[in-house]
C-alpha cells in the first residue's frame, strides 16, 4: 500500500482537480446507491407507502414544497430524491454489469482473433467492423424489440454493443505483443497455447482496457436511459434514471420540471464524473501521452 | 566437424521451408544440410535475410503460416521433427531443445518475476516439488553469475541491466538441461564489453553441461571465438562449412572471403570500410546460376549459367563456388 502511495500514478492523482473530482462524483454515487435506501423514508417502489395526496409537491425551496421531499414528488406522491437514488442503483448496476460482461467476451474475442489469426480472425473482426457501422443505439433497439424488455435484455443488449471495442483493442495490442521474443520464449519452452495467452498475452494487453472500461460505463448509463426514455428499456417497476426522465418528461411542459430535471442532472453528474476519472486513467495509462 | 552420422545429435538434411506470400514464394531455406554432434558448437553464419533464423525456428517447428516447412529432415537423435507432430515437439522444447534471443529487453515478459518465469520452465519438463524447483532456480541463477540468487527470484525484469538479463534468459534456456541449444544472435543486442563475458559464459555453460549449441550470428568474430566449426548461409543455401580455424584462415568462397574482410581490422587500416558490394537479392525471384555472382569479383561466365553446388575441398571442409579461392590467395 504506501509503494502505491509513493507511487508516481498517485503522485499525478493528487495534482489533478478533474482525477479527483471525477473520483469523488463516482464514490459519491457509489455510496449513495449502496446507503441511499437507508437515508430516505420513503421506498419510492412500495405502493403502500405512498400517498396520492403527495402527488406533484414542489421542491421544498418553491411555494407549496414539503420538507419531506427535498426535490419534490411525482404523479404517484413519489419522493424524486428517493426514485433517484434508488434509479441511480439500477442505472448502475447495468452499466457495471454490462461493463465487465463486454470486457470479458470482447478480451476473450481479441484474445483468439490477434493470437491465431487467419479465418477466426477475419470471421471475428469482420462481425465486428459490421456491428461498427450501425450507431450502438440502433443494434439495442433491434435486439430489445427483438428480445423483449427487462434489465436482463438490456444487459444483452449491451453487451452485444460493447465487446467489439474491447476485442479490436485487444486484438491490435496482441498482435504487438505475440512479436515480442517473450512470447517466442514461452512457445520455445513448450507452453501450450491457452498458457501463453493467460499468464503471457493477457497480462500485458489489459492496460488499455481499465481506461475502455471505465469510460464505458459512463456510455453504457447513457444508452440504458436512452433505451428506457424510449420505452424499451427496464420495467416501470424497475425504473432506471432514463425511465424517471421518460415518467417526468410526459408532464415537463406543465411546468412540474423536477420530476425529469432531476434525475437528468444525476445521469449527468455519474456520467460527468466517469467520463473525468477515465481521462485521467487515459492520461496516466496511455504510454504514448506521457 | 562431425561428418559421420551416426554420432550427430542433429543432423537436418536438405531442409527447405519456404514462405508463401502474395507476391511470390520465399525460399528462405532452400536445402540446407548440417550436423552437429553431442558437445559441438556449430556457427551459423550469414547476412540479414540470408535465412539464419529460419533454420533455428524450423529446428523447433515453430514455423508460422505463411512459411511451412516443405521438405527435409531434421532428425534429433534419429528422430525426424519434421514429422513428430505438435504434442511431441511441445514435449522437446524447452526439454532437449531451447533458444536464447536476441534482445534481452524484450525476451522476458515484462509483468512476471524472473522466478516465475524459471519456475514455469521446470513446472512444465520436470516433476520437482516446488522447494526443489525453487532450489533448481537459485543455483541455476548462480551459475551464470547473478550474485544474491535467492532474493533476485522476485525481481522483475525491468530490475536488471541488459546484460544481466541475458544471464537471466540463459538460466532460462538451460533449466531442463536441454542438450541443444539455439542461439539467434545472442549478443547483437548487447554492449560491447557485455559481449564477451556473455559469450564465455554461454561456452563455459555449455561445455559443463555436455550440450551442443548452433550459434545464430553475422558476427564472424564472436563466432570464431565460440564455434568448433561454421556453416556459412546465402540466400538460403549453405554456400561453405568447415572448422572453424582453416575456415577463417582460409576462405574458400568468395562471400565468406568477403565477410571476413568486412571486420575492421585496427592494424591494417583501409581508407574505407570494406563492405560486399551490392545487395542480397531478391529471394522471391532469384536468378538462374549462382546467387551470390553479381556481386562476387570471381564471377565468370560459367557463374551465370550454372548454380555451383556444395562440393567437398577436403575431408572436413567444402563449398559452393565454381572457383574456389585457393588458399593464401588474395581475393
Amino acid at each position: 500500500m504506501s509503494s502505491f502511495v509513493q507511487s508516481e500514478f498517485f503522485h499525478n492523482y493528487t495534482r489533478s482537480t478533474s482525477a479527483i473530482l471525477g473520483s469523488a462524483l463516482m464514490v459519491g454515487f457509489v455510496l449513495a446507491v449502496t446507503a441511499g435506501p437507508f437515508l430516505v423514508s420513503q421506498n419510492p417502489y412500495d405502493i403502500a407507502g405512498l400517498n396520492l395526496m403527495d402527488s406533484y409537491k414542489p421542491p421544498f425551496w418553491m411555494d407549496g414544497g414539503d420538507a419531506r421531499f427535498l426535490l419534490g414528488t411525482d404523479g404517484q406522491g413519489r419522493d424524486v430524491w428517493a426514485s433517484i437514488l434508488y434509479g441511480a442503483r439500477i442505472s448502475l448496476f447495468i452499466g457495471l454489469v454490462a461493463m465487465v460482461a463486454s470486457c470479458v467476451i470482447g478480451t476473450f474475442l481479441g484474445l483468439v482473433a490477434g493470437f491465431y489469426g487467419g479465418i477466426i480472425d477475419s470471421v471475428i473482426m469482420r462481425i465486428a467492423d459490421i456491428q461498427l457501422s450501425f450507431p450502438s443505439i440502433l443494434i439495442a433497439l433491434f435486439l430489445m424489440s427483438a428480445v423483449g424488455t427487462g434489465v436482463d435484455k438490456v444487459l444483452i443488449a449491451l453487451t452485444a454493443v460493447g465487446w467489439v471495442v474491447y476485442a479490436r483493442t485487444v486484438r491490435g495490442t496482441t498482435l504487438s505483443e505475440i512479436k515480442k521474443e517473450y512470447v517466442q520464449a514461452a512457445k520455445v519452452a513448450g507452453l501450450p497455447n491457452a498458457k501463453i495467452i493467460r499468464k503471457h498475452v493477457l497480462p500485458n494487453v489489459m492496460t488499455p482496457l481499465i481506461v475502455i472500461a471505465t469510460i464505458q460505463v459512463g456510455t453504457f448509463v447513457l444508452i440504458e436511459a436512452s433505451l428506457s426514455f424510449l420505452g424499451v428499456g427496464v420495467p416501470i417497476t424497475q425504473p432506471s434514471l432514463g425511465l424517471l426522465i421518460k415518467n417526468g418528461f410526459d408532464v415537463l411542459f406543465s411546468g412540474l420540471w423536477w420530476t425529469s430535471v432531476f434525475p437528468g442532472l444525476a445521469i449527468m453528474a455519474l456520467v460527468f464524473g466517469i467520463n473525468l476519472f477515465g481521462d485521467f486513467l487515459r492520461d496516466e495509462l496511455n504510454p504514448r501521452l506521457k | 566437424m562431425t561428418a559421420q552420422t551416426q554420432n550427430a545429435l542433429l543432423a537436418v538434411r536438405d531442409l527447405r521451408t519456404h514462405f508463401h506470400t502474395f507476391a511470390g514464394t520465399v525460399k528462405a531455406v532452400n536445402g540446407v544440410s548440417f550436423e552437429i554432434g553431442t558437445g559441438e558448437i556449430m556457427g551459423l553464419v550469414g547476412e540479414s535475410g540470408g535465412g539464419k533464423s529460419v533454420v533455428g525456428f524450423s529446428i523447433l517447428g515453430l514455423i508460422d503460416s505463411p512459411g511451412k516447412i516443405e521438405g527435409g529432415q531434421i532428425l534429433l537423435d534419429g528422430e525426424d521433427l519434421v514429422t513428430a507432430g505438435e504434442p511431441r515437439l511441445r514435449q522437446i522444447r524447452g526439454r532437449d531443445i531451447s533458444m536464447v534471443f536476441q534482445d534481452p529487453m524484450t525476451s522476458l515478459n515484462p509483468l512476471h518475476t524472473v522466478g516465475q518465469q524459471m519456475d514455469e520452465v521446470l513446472r512444465l519438463h520436470t516433476d520437482l516439488d516446488a522447494a526443489a524447483r525453487r532450489e533448481a532456480c537459485v543455483a541455476m541463477l548462480e551459475s551464470v553469475g547473478i550474485s544474491r540468487a535467492a532474493d533476485r527470484l522476485g525481481a522483475y525484469p525491468h530490475q536488471f541491466s541488459g546484460g544481466m538479463r541475458q544471464r537471466v534468459v540463459i538460466a532460462i534456456a538451460l533449466l531442463a538441461q536441454p542438450r541443444l541449444i539455439i542461439a539467434d544472435e545472442p549478443t547483437t543486442a548487447l554492449d560491447v564489453t557485455i559481449q564477451s563475458q556473455i559469450l564465455k559464459l554461454m561456452r563455459q555453460q555449455i561445455a559443463a553441461r555436455g550440450a551442443s549449441m548452433i550459434l545464430i550470428t553475422h558476427d564472424l568474430a564472436v563466432v570464431s571465438e565460440m564455434a568448433d566449426h561454421i556453416t556459412v548461409l546465402y540466400c538460403g543455401k549453405v554456400v561453405e562449412r568447415g572448422p572453424t580455424r582453416a575456415l577463417i584462415a582460409a576462405p574458400a568462397h568468395p562471400y565468406t572471403r568477403g565477410l571476413i574482410d568486412s571486420i575492421p581490422d585496427p592494424s591494417n587500416r583501409h581508407p574505407r570500410l570494406r563492405q560486399i558490394p551490392g545487395m542480397v537479392p531478391d529471394i522471391r525471384n532469384l536468378p538462374p546460376g549462382c546467387a551470390f555472382r553479381a556481386r562476387c569479383p570471381r564471377a565468370q561466365a560459367l557463374c551465370a549459367v550454372e548454380e555451383p553446388p556444395l562440393r567437398a575441398l577436403n575431408a572436413a571442409r567444402s563449398a559452393a563456388c565454381h572457383y574456389p579461392l585457393q588458399p593464401g590467395e588474395p581475393a
